[in-house]
């Protein structure tokens, strides 16, 4: 493994330096189609779940199929995809904002193939590489964070729930019969790279465990003032520790105080907070992003915690296939679940969805909480 | 044969969803056999290591990274986040793991050419385990040792004509929907705004100088499927200010049932024959359309924009011609203040190159925010803690009602003196003359 330089020089590494050009521009990259009719697209259909068409005020159409996809790829797999791509899409993919992956065609009679090609491809262990789906009133792919692979702040991991997720929703992947379309996210830790907190369904990494202080090393590993500036609930202060006879300078956290953010150990090492039973999840329901008929709205915690059950998340799976079911059943067509869970009542909802609401469930955080308590005479038995 | 026993992880190999253990599996067989002659400039196991690190998280049931420290390219304060194995003699191969976030092209469209270029350079001084795409929009690359991240920027910089995206506190990769490239519904060349904004503010996305992230987001009409309004500082949501053009010969089409509505996103259940009063008028949430004789009729002052009828029955009815955007300001997830929807800022602005009027509000804000904002403080809080009307003045914005979902229901104003006649000086002797102790 002999070190091949790129050409960089180290000691001068000004010299024949290239910065600040941004990205690629896009149109280096738009099939002949959708160079030509970009702008005057009139309207769109499905074919089947998975498959839609565009038709332009030419009379052209491009043919899309979506495909979902692990958003953790390697290149053996992307070139898998390039090998598609120019086979049947003339050298041109793209990627979606939800990590699906669209090949797209330029005449009706190239969908059938293509699709078949897709479809035929398994990984070793048997999964779908590239399954057909992922499109209008269904289960799109979940959008997600690193979790374990990647992070250190995770109090979940992200692709295996999702893979187990997935799985378990797969039918609602490949099929149209939800009364509008369902978005499921995860984040590995509130921090939420993913923001989920605007899905319908979101699966949300928490701590449970103040954080462990590490007083040996805390005073050189970390500036303590950050640490102490970053909690927001104001539950860190400095304290002095007796460590071997030494006093060395340190932090006290008032634990009552704690609510498991993890930005002190964000700021802090010396601060761990996970651990294999504090850790899990959080369900949250009825978020949006569209303004489609109602406003936008936040997710709603549904399921105060599941444990982490790796490497599957029966109870996480199960949840929110529960979930899934019932509002499949029970809302309007084109009602999203937050509209749904708002029409019927949470109350309602709960007794629907079979789930148990308890005390965490109300919100005791700040001057939020107090616009979600109930004012008015009216609910339902 | 694998290096590390995974019995975890292997379970889930099975079921049809797309299995990462699998592809990572593969790839680790590849990067073995290695039939592409490849110089690894990183541990050719890698993938290897990184698929025992997972095995060992789950069984612990917990992360085994660490923090990042301090790694990067010369000159650039974010595009490189650090990140080293907690457990580097059971793994060397992943002992130091970095990650670089590549700006990503709008719309996220690829030639297989530049894909297969961006997969050699990644095999050769990487992991060959990427992210497509991170939450943000950037490439991913997981995975390289310290000295290669000059080598990967020399080459993408110099072969390649790419640059790395945002981390820290910086203007964060901007990113957009599918927009005009391949949708009826966009309201403004989404990739177009993007790309101009992203080349323009180059300085604030690769060296930090703001308090915290700083997100911009694109969406080209109010469905937000890149979900601006939910994530991004600033947030550009396509609309439109005229009217809703109606084809009533589609309009009956769909109410005959020769189209299915909205696109046929509903084909996986008998919902019945379509019923535009149901299905349509009586979901507008403004009521303003209704049906005379067999003329649909939209009063479109009363329009709020929010799409439903346009989803429904996008053969009948378009997005109206005088188009631009909505931008919204202050959005977050919920860490640490509760997370913040994006609030209404400029109802309308055209998006025309150069777009100098929306690059006037944007600096505006940064000015305000850069000068207020706290360590670690997102525009919405700030807009949280000083208050809108900051916000006004920072952007020299009007009041519009537009602006706010209702007025405020205390009466408790900050008055500024040069607001109240005669000012706040007064003579309390004067005052006494008419008034007794």
């Amino acid at each position: 493994m002999a070190f091949v330089s790129s050409g960089y020089n180290p000691d001068k590494p000004m010299e024949n330096r290239i910065t600040d050009i941004g990205p690629k521009k896009y149109d280096e990259f738009y099939p002949p189609v959708i160079a030509k009719n970009k702008g005057t697209w009139l309207y769109h259909e499905y074919i089947q779940p998975g498959v839609y068409y565009h038709v332009a005020e030419s009379g052209d159409k491009v043919f899309t199929v979506r495909v979902g996809g692990a958003r953790l790829m390697s290149t053996t797999h992307i070139r898998e995809i390039c090998e598609i791509g120019e086979k049947h899409c003339d050298g041109y993919v793209r990627f979606t904002t939800r990590n699906n992956i669209e090949f797209m065609v330029d005449s009706e009679d190239k969908v059938k193939p293509l699709i078949q090609d897709l479809e035929s491809r398994k990984f070793a262990g048997g999964s779908h590489k590239f399954p057909v789906g992922g499109t209008g009133a269904g289960i799109t792919n979940i959008v997600h964070t690193q979790g374990w692979i990647h992070c250190h702040t995770p109090a979940t991991d992200a692709s295996g729930p999702v893979k187990a997720t997935m799985d378990v929703l797969f039918d609602d992947f490949k099929n149209h019969r939800l009364p509008a379309h369902l978005r499921v996210s995860l984040a590995c830790c509130l921090n939420m790279c993913g923001a989920v907190h605007c899905s319908d369904i979101a699966i949300l990494g928490y701590h449970r465990k103040p954080p462990l202080l590490d007083h040996e090393y805390l005073d050189k590993m970390c500036e303590i003032p950050l640490a102490i500036a970053a909690c927001p609930t104001a539950a860190i202060k400095p304290a002095k520790i007796e460590i071997a006879g030494q006093k060395v300078n340190s932090v006290a956290v008032n634990e009552a105080r704690c609510m498991f953010c993890g930005n002190c150990y964000t700021m802090c090492p010396s601060m761990p907070l996970a651990d294999t039973e504090g850790d899990g999840i959080v369900i949250m329901a009825g978020g949006k992003v569209s303004n489609r008929i109602s406003a936008p709205k936040f997710s709603k915690v549904v399921v105060a915690f599941i444990p982490n059950e790796a490497p599957r998340w029966p109870q996480t799976t199960a949840t929110i296939k529960k979930i899934v079911e019932a509002y499949a059943k029970g809302a309007n067509k084109y009602e999203r679940l937050g509209e749904w869970a708002e029409r019927i009542g949470w109350e309602r909802f709960f007794e629907k969805c079979e789930l148990e609401f308890t005390h965490h469930l109300i919100d005791d955080f700040r001057d939020p909480a107090y616009f979600t308590w109930r004012h008015t005479s009216q609910f339902k038995f | 044969m694998a290096k590390h026993k995974t019995p975890l992880l292997d379970q889930l190999e099975s079921g049809p969803w797309p299995s990462f253990v699998s592809d990572l599996k593969q790839q680790a067989e590849v990067r073995a056999k290695n039939e592409a002659n490849v110089e690894f400039q990183i541990p050719q196991d890698a993938v290897e290591d990184l698929l025992g690190v997972m095995e060992l998280s789950y069984k612990h049931g917990r992360t085994h990274w660490k923090h990042g420290g301090i790694v990067g390219v010369f000159g650039y304060g974010g595009g490189v986040i650090g990140r080293y194995c907690d457990q580097p003699k059971l793994f060397p191969g992943v002992a130091h793991f970095h990650t670089l976030r590549v700006n990503q092209p709008s719309g996220k469209f690829y030639s297989t050419e530049y894909l297969r270029k961006l997969c050699d350079l990644w095999d050769f001084r990487g992991s060959g385990v990427t992210n497509m795409h991170g939450s943000t929009g950037d490439i991913i690359f997981l995975g390289t040792t310290t000295p290669q991240l000059e080598e990967v920027f020399w080459e993408m910089t110099h072969n390649l004509n790419q640059d790395l995206g945002g981390s820290g506190s910086n203007l964060r990769t901007p990113s957009d929907c599918v927009g005009a490239a391949r949708c009826e519904y966009a309201c403004y060349d989404t990739h177009a705004l993007c790309y101009h904004l992203t080349q323009e503010y180059q300085d604030e996305l690769h060296r930090p100088a703001f308090p915290y992230k700083f997100k911009f987001k694109f969406d080209g009409c109010p469905n937000c499927c890149v979900a601006s309004i939910a994530r991004a500082d600033m947030s550009y949501i396509g609309t439109w200010r005229d009217d809703i053009p109606i084809d009533q010969e589609a309009v009956q089409a769909y109410i005959g049932g020769e189209i299915p509505p909205n696109g046929g996103a509903h084909s996986g259940r008998d919902w019945g024959p379509f019923d535009i009063q149901k299905e349509v008028i009586d979901l507008c949430p403004t009521n303003c359309m209704w049906m005379e004789g067999n003329k649909l009729v939209i009063d479109n002052k009363e329009c709020t924009r929010c799409m439903h009828c346009i989803n429904v029955m996008p053969r009948a009815l378009r997005i109206g011609n005088d188009r631009g955007l909505s931008i919204l300001v202050g959005a977050k997830a919920p860490i640490l203040d509760g997370a913040q929807m994006g609030s209404m800022l400029v109802p309308f602005i055209k998006a025309e190159e150069p777009y100098d009027e929306i690059k006037e509000v944007i600096e505006g804000i940064w000015d305000w925010w850069m000068e207020e904002g706290k360590n670690r403080e997102r525009l919405g809080e700030l807009m949280k803690r000083q208050g809108f009307q900051r916000l006004l003045e920072a952007t020299g914005l009007e009041p519009d009602p537009r602006m706010v979902k209702e007025p405020r229901s205390n009466p408790y104003i900050f008055w500024k003196e040069d607001e109240v006649e005669g000012g706040w000086t007064r003579d309390i002797n004067e005052f006494r003359k008419h008034h007794l102790r």
